[in-house]
């Protein structure tokens, strides 16, 4: 291995003296791991549509992305850690999908490549087309575009090494496959009069009893349309008659500012913990 | 008179119509609606008429089955056919009208084999029933799916309007997301009457029926040996099915007794969506059909809706030069996809992805054309109605984005003289050295898959794989549309219509292809700077009528069957969108090209009828 390999695995915290830096690198386990992990990628051979042509097209010679470890494409679900979506998730197609991803060995990684896969697309109204593939399985990147070029498909595979790269064995959220035995298969879904997913039979069941008491259930009213160059009128007649600037906000900004100053304050605390250690 | 009896599969359509007439003066009406043609049949005569038509007046290939509801102006549904004589002219349709509530009509495949899937997939949207139909099952769908989705009454789950733009969302309206209104968050609606308890999950009981758990496993005697039938599925996720495809093959020790395909795993509403949609916004989803050779599923379309302008008459091309760039476009588009198709063939046969690779490099060097020209590699949405997106640029550019990847600044005219002069028929000549008389290609291919040419007619296939068998039959010439006819070009034809035939004619289609492109070049030279970018592109009003644009695809005949029934001040969508995708109706003759041989065939088989499954499920 050549001398750069292996310093890009070196921990600076345990100095190696510079005679055997070219043999010898001292590193933590998460990072050998990360490494070796993200530097084999097999995607699973799997086109689903428009998208799958631009996939092979990164496959072959003039992008080739067996540069950046996705080394060959493997048509069995149990030699594979990626899964690229690669184009429509219909109704149909979404049970084989979510059985072959139970069949993927882990550690293992869903791409939602293009529009459709990542939410539907042009054809999301569709009844047959699952808006996105992550209302079934959990997904790592998301690369826009209809369909994404090459580059674009390059980017996200490598901003999924990136990920990678990042994921701690310390932390379970990151790596559930280090848990305690086997994970739980993600329920496969079932073709009744509409496509089922097993994780909301009771809400299902729910709306099958007050369909019985005539209760309408189906949908779900939004707020009535109000025409925004109104409420932005409205809006500064309230900003005039009121001194106070912070009265101003509606409150869903302000919710939002909240909202993400509870968050600055926890990614504080868990800086500071860390610092600790 | 045997003159007259000679003379009849030569008789133009109104007399066609008129003869029919004669015979059955209380059966047959003319469609008297504005903008419609055709006539109208007793759906009790049909299975005569449709024998007449197909015996007595030559019309031999069904091109197109479809449904229509007009629901809320007729209150009936109707099935239109659209019959063609493999010698070439005009198609002749005829329509079979039924009531709503129990709609029935005779089924016509002992007529025209090749209706089978078309009625299938009619008796799956709209829930029309053919009766004697041998197998009138859901095709797209699955079986226990809740109603039947292209009738007008039925919504889907995101339902908002009938037609787009939405009123909430244009001019200037309110961004949400369509799950947020769906309380299962998901593009889902069930039934009020579901019941949890009794649900029929054929997702399941189908993968054990294909392991062959679920069936009795038969012994019986063939050539002496015993051997087990056996089931095994293939797909829907399986390398060499180009796609989302599956095929249930029963065996017979490696032999195949029966082949039944199982479709709509990327069956993606397009129709429906394509009803809701205006006009031109359908021009983009038409590129999806064949996402391999968008540009020609973009001329289909637009010739259909310029039918539909000009009322029934053939529209006059609006400039010269629009013709001529759309010409190229196409002709282009079926060299990248015969690449492709070829590539994958070889592929299938075990010579993993070195051909593909080859032929891909050409096809790079044909996308970045596309890109510079409509920006987009793939699904370039570049015709318009009544002219293109724009014209061609003055300079390829790009970029460079990739260590190996050269920047690309080239004189278009001059890439293009380049390609075709030099370029495609040196790489084709290489091909054809490598790969043709390739002993291992031949004897994989020769006199496997067979499909004769009566067979071809009669299963209403289209594209190289009726030309394999046999029959001449290309749209450019039967029926031809933008300036094929002042162009000089043969079309080449199979003899014995097996896998080597049909890869004889795709090779040599594009060979015609070059020929063409070759005679397009001077006129592009000479009729630069004429406009190509019209208003009525951008701001059809059409008017109330049907029509059906067909086109020579790479793949086959590509029809599109269009109604607009809209007022032309309001806002504009089909009433009824179909696509008569040329790589479903080949699926037809998938199962008997099959059985006898090999299932290692079976892929090849497939490959060679170079299907691409956005069209097939649509």
């Amino acid at each position: 291995m050549a001398q750069t390999d292996l310093r890009a695995l070196q921990d600076t915290e345990f100095p190696v003296p510079e005679e055997l830096q070219a043999n010898i690198a001292i590193t933590s386990l998460d990072k050998i791991y990360n490494w070796s992990r993200r530097s084999s990628m097999w995607p699973l051979l799997f086109g689903l549509a428009c998208c799958a042509i631009e996939m092979i097209g990164t496959a072959a010679s003039r992008f080739d992305f067996s540069r950046f470890g996705f080394e060959v494409m493997r048509g069995s679900p149990r030699q594979s850690d990626l899964m690229i979506v690669s184009g429509t998730v219909t109704k149909k197609m979404i049970v084989p999908i979510v059985r072959l991803y139970n069949q993927m060995p882990e550690p293992k990684y869903v791409l939602a490549m293009g529009a459709c896969a990542s939410g539907g697309g042009p054809f999301k109204e569709g009844y047959n087309v699952v808006s996105g593939v992550d209302k079934y399985l959990p997904v790592d990147v998301y690369v826009p575009g209809c369909p994404p070029t090459p580059q674009a498909l390059l980017y996200g595979m490598i901003t999924l090494q990136k990920k990678i790269d990042g994921q701690s064995l310390a932390n379970l959220d990151d790596v559930p496959w280090y848990g305690v035995g086997p994970s739980e298969p993600t329920p496969v879904p079932v073709l009744g009069p509409d496509i089922i997913d097993p994780r909301q039979m009771e809400l299902i069941r729910e709306q099958a009893q007050q369909a019985a008491l005539e209760a309408p259930f189906g949908a779900r009213e939004l707020p009535a349309w109000v025409n925004p160059a109104e409420v932005a009128q409205e809006t500064t007649v309230v900003e005039e008659t009121q001194d106070g600037a912070e009265d101003g906000i509606d409150p869903a900004t302000a919710a939002r500012i909240r909202k993400r100053e509870e968050a600055m304050a926890r990614l504080a605390a868990r800086r500071a913990a860390k610092g600790g250690q | 008179m045997m003159d007259v009896v000679a003379d009849k599969t030569q008789l133009d359509i109104s007399a066609s119509i008129e003869l029919l007439r004669e015979r059955w003066p209380d059966a047959i009406s003319h469609d008297n609606r504005d903008g419609f043609s055709g006539i109208i049949v007793d759906p009790a005569q049909l299975d005569d008429v449709a024998l007449a038509i197909r015996d007595e007046l030559g019309f031999d290939y069904l091109s197109s089955v479809t449904g229509v509801d007009y629901l809320g102006i007729a209150d009936h549904m109707e099935v239109v056919y659209h019959a063609c004589r493999t010698s070439g002219g005009p198609a002749l349709v005829f329509k079979a009208q039924t009531g709503r509530d129990d709609p029935r009509v005779p089924s016509l495949v002992s007529v025209w084999p090749g209706a089978d899937f078309q009625e299938r997939e009619a008796y799956d949207l709209y829930g029309i029933h053919f009766d004697g139909h041998p197998d009138l099952r859901r095709i797209l769908l699955w079986d226990g799916f809740d109603g039947h989705p292209l009738r007008k009454d039925w919504q889907e789950a995101y339902f908002e309007e009938e037609h787009k733009p939405f009123d909430s969302r244009w001019p200037g309206g309110q961004v949400y997301r369509a799950e947020e209104k769906n309380v299962f968050g998901k593009n889902v609606r069930y039934p009020d009457d579901l019941d949890l308890g009794r649900l029929n999950d054929v997702s399941e009981s189908d993968l054990y029926q294909g392991l062959g758990l679920g069936v009795d496993v038969q012994a019986l005697d063939s050539d002496g040996l015993r051997t087990d039938r056996l089931v095994v599925n293939l797909g829907p996720h399986h390398p060499s099915t180009h796609g989302v495809f599956r095929m249930v093959v029963t065996l017979d020790g490696e032999t195949i007794a029966s082949l039944d395909p199982v479709m709509g795993y990327l069956h993606r509403n397009h129709e429906k969506i394509g009803e809701r949609n205006s006009f031109l916004h359908n021009m983009p989803f038409t590129d999806r059909l064949d996402y391999i050779s968008s540009m020609s599923n973009n001329l289909g379309y637009a010739l259909a809706v310029e039918q539909l302008l000009s009322q029934g008459a053939r529209y006059s091309p609006p400039t010269y030069r629009a013709e001529c760039l759309r010409v190229l476009m196409v002709e282009l588009t079926r060299i990248v996809n015969h690449l492709w198709s070829l590539g994958f063939l070889l592929n299938d046969l075990g010579a993993f992805f070195t051909p593909m690779l080859y032929a891909n490099n050409e096809r790079e060097k044909i996308l970045d054309f596309f890109e510079a020209t409509s920006g987009s590699r793939l699904m370039c949405n570049y015709m318009r109605f009544a002219g293109v997106y724009r014209d061609i640029p003055e300079r390829i550019r790009s970029v460079a984005n990739l260590v190996n990847d050269k920047v690309r600044d080239y004189n278009t005219m001059d890439y293009l003289t380049e390609m075709v002069n030099e370029r495609l028929p040196r790489f084709l000549d290489e091909y054809d050295t490598l790969l043709t008389r390739n002993e291992i290609l031949r004897e994989r291919t020769v006199g496997v898959g067979v499909l004769l040419a009566e067979d071809a007619i009669a299963l209403s296939t289209c594209g190289p794989l009726l030309r394999a068998s046999g029959v001449p039959y290309d749209v450019r010439r039967a029926d031809p549309y933008s300036i094929y006819p002042e162009l000089d070009f043969n079309i080449p034809a199979g003899k014995n219509g097996d896998i080597y035939d049909r890869f004889l004619v795709r090779f040599q289609e594009m060979r015609e292809s070059v020929r063409i492109l070759k005679q397009i070049l001077p006129r592009l030279e000479q009729s630069q700077g004429e406009a190509v970018v019209t208003k009525i592109g951008h701001t059809p009003r059409v008017p109330v009528g049907e029509a059906y644009g067909r086109v020579e695809n790479p793949k086959g005949e590509l029809g599109y069957y269009v109604v607009s029934e809209g007022d032309p001040k309001g806002p504009q969508n089909p009433w009824r969108y179909h696509v008569r995708a040329p790589s479903f109706i080949n699926l037809t003759a998938l199962g008997p090209m099959c059985v006898g041989h090999k299932v290692a065939d079976v892929v090849t088989i497939l490959g060679s009828i170079d299907i691409v499954l956005g069209e097939t499920d649509r």
